[in-house]
């Protein structure tokens, strides 16, 4: 199955990757083959099966919602790549 | 003391006939000794583990014991949060990561008494069946350091069969602890999908991952399951079942047990004689001791590796999404806006099989091709989960190779994706359906390189697979660790 270099860069910024041109290309041919692999799912006739999520079947668990404090704000901001204060920075969301 | 069995060393513990911190400060020294050749460990934490062994050792002084495995050191995949420690999940984007909680088998495994080792090698977040794409380099097989030590919990496998550990965690979504234990020749088993709690544990494909024992012997993953399974709240697929003793099903006798042998995993091309002459000889095993062997029939069987690789990156590509340089983990340095910060970030921050896996995930769950690829999966998921209830009918477990050959070579299937894909063909079908598996060693090649059976079971039986591994592991005696070049 052939897939182009514009479905492989789409697909690359649906999944937020910046990809090089090696990248792209290696990948473009990866790609069609996995999928060409995968195809043969189309020869089963699955007109009238459900579909499975998960193989265990349960319910929705419940629980109550209420606010359980998390005691260490500090080793969860320690992680962050920036932060200024309690908050993490991130370089600017609007566009000029 | 290194080959002992789990078992073994939290009694010699108990019966203060070795101490904590010596059983720990040995196995210390192995690491260090052993570790530059195998790289099984990532994170290695000598202080705090002979602080914890101390502690070990003070508390059954004053007569106190922490629980089942006191003083016994372990390891821990390094997909498993540890409070404090660092969690990379084989991935540079998580290189520095510090967790701030302990994932539910972290605290389980701490409670029961157990000394932390450190954190142990795998494919980068889980993706691949030969840690060859970890961040932090290739494991290696104890039995042959130019062989993969399997994957994705290949790390955890290397330093059962090396001795630098007792006993160790891992996770499977595909076949990743059974895989690489059969390839080290150790066991490792995968619950039933909700048997283990999930929280902590970095997320791959969350309707398939689940965590499970890697230990040298069959009771002693017994012990282990014992230990980690158990209702969870914090998992909302957790199970609210109640754990049985699973160390009492290993001693049980396999007569009368129905062992079901599926065609399909035995007629492929693809599979090495020397492997099915050893899973013959583990059946030979079972019949003799009044099992009853019947042919059966996984028809969907073909299907799984396509139906899996939709559905597990397809989850995967959402789970990663979380990666983005914002709360945690690597940040690319870039001057642009923050879709671009995101992107580069992503870019530097994921290895290759990482992002080939992110990329046909969001392929297949982009608009126009939702129903073709991730619906279509979701189908031929039931029909892969039909097919064993039906078998299940019929027989109480299924024996199967583990892995369609022994231990491949470094490198040897790193530039073909989906050669590598297809050494993962028989562990698989297990996970789509969510029922428990086990590899429990059974033979060695030609080349003295390790071979495994698996017992497939139904869901919430994990004692039938002890049941049956334990009758194949007490008449078919294989050492317990690597030679390790005599050393």
């Amino acid at each position: 199955m052939a897939i182009t270099r514009e479905e492989v860069l789409h697909v690359a910024r649906l999944a937020r990757l910046a990809l090089s041109d090696a990248e792209a290309d290696l990948l473009r041919g990866q790609l069609a083959g996995i999928l060409d692999y995968i195809r043969q799912l189309d020869t089963l006739d699955t007109g009238d099966v459900v579909p499975t999520s998960h193989a265990v079947e349960m319910g929705t668990p419940f629980r109550d919602d209420s606010v359980r404090p998390f005691g260490d704000k500090e080793a969860l901001l320690a992680n962050a790549p920036d932060r200024e204060g309690d908050f993490f920075r991130v370089p600017r969301i609007i566009e000029d | 003391m290194h080959g002992w069995t789990l078992i073994e060393a939290a009694e010699k513990v108990r019966k203060k006939e070795i101490s904590s911190r010596e059983l720990t400060r040995a196995i210390l020294d192995r690491i260090d000794r052993h570790n530059p050749k195998v790289n099984a460990y990532v994170t290695v934490l000598p202080e705090k583990a002979m602080k914890d062994a101390l502690a070990c050792d003070e508390a059954l002084h004053k007569g106190r014991t922490l629980g089942p495995l006191h003083g016994v050191p372990v390891g821990l995949k390094d997909i498993f949060c540890t409070r404090g420690i660092r969690t990379t999940c084989g991935s540079r984007i998580l290189r520095d990561f510090i967790p701030p909680y302990d994932a539910t088998v972290t605290d389980k495994v701490l409670s029961s008494g157990a000394v932390l080792l450190g954190k142990q090698n795998m494919d980068e977040f889980a993706m691949g069946s030969s840690t060859e794409t970890s961040h932090f380099g290739p494991a290696r097989n104890p039995w042959a350091f130019d062989r993969i030590p399997g994957g994705s919990s290949g790390g955890t496998a290397a330093a059962v069969a090396a001795g630098l550990c007792f006993a160790g965690v891992g996770t499977d979504t595909g076949g990743s602890i059974r895989q690489p234990a059969s390839v080290c020749g150790v066991v490792g088993m995968k619950p039933t999908y909700g048997r283990v709690s999930r929280y902590g544990m970095i997320a791959f494909a969350s309707s398939l991952d689940q965590g499970g024992p890697v230990t040298r012997s069959v009771p002693d993953a017994a012990m282990v399951l014992s230990i980690i399974a158990g209702h969870d709240r914090r998992d909302s697929t957790s199970v609210d079942l109640p754990v049985p003793d699973y160390l009492v099903a290993t001693r049980e006798s396999v007569k009368g047990l129905k062992v079901g042998l599926p065609r399909e995993y035995f007629e492929g091309e693809g599979l090495d004689p020397g492997v099915r002459e050893a899973v013959e000889k583990a059946l030979a095993v079972l019949t003799s001791q009044g099992a009853q062997a019947l042919e059966i029939s996984l028809p969907h069987t073909r299907y799984a590796l396509s139906a899996y690789y939709i559905i597990a990156p397809a989850e995967a590509s959402s789970n990663l999404a979380r990666y983005d340089g914002v709360r945690y983990g690597h940040r690319a340095r870039c001057d642009g806006g923050l879709i671009e910060m995101m992107s580069r970030t992503r870019a530097e921050g994921f290895g290759a099989e990482v992002k080939r896996r992110i990329m046909i995930g969001t392929y297949a769950l982009s608009a126009g091709y939702y129903d073709a690829y991730y619906g279509k999966a979701q189908k031929v998921r039931t029909l892969i989960w039909r097919d064993f209830e039906e078998a299940f009918s019929k027989v109480d477990v299924i024996l199967t190779p583990t892995s369609p050959t022994p231990a491949f070579r470094i490198g040897e299937k790193t530039g073909d994706p989906l050669t590598m894909y297809l050494s993962d063909i028989f562990t698989i079908p297990c996970n789509l359906a969510g029922i428990p598996g086990i590899s429990v060693p059974c033979g060695m090649s030609k080349e003295g390189l390790p071979i495994g059976a698996q017992f497939l079971g139904r869901h919430f039986r994990e004692e039938d697979l002890f049941r049956a591994a334990a009758a194949v592991e007490r008449e078919i005696p294989l050492p317990r660790v690597a030679p390790m070049g005599g050393a």
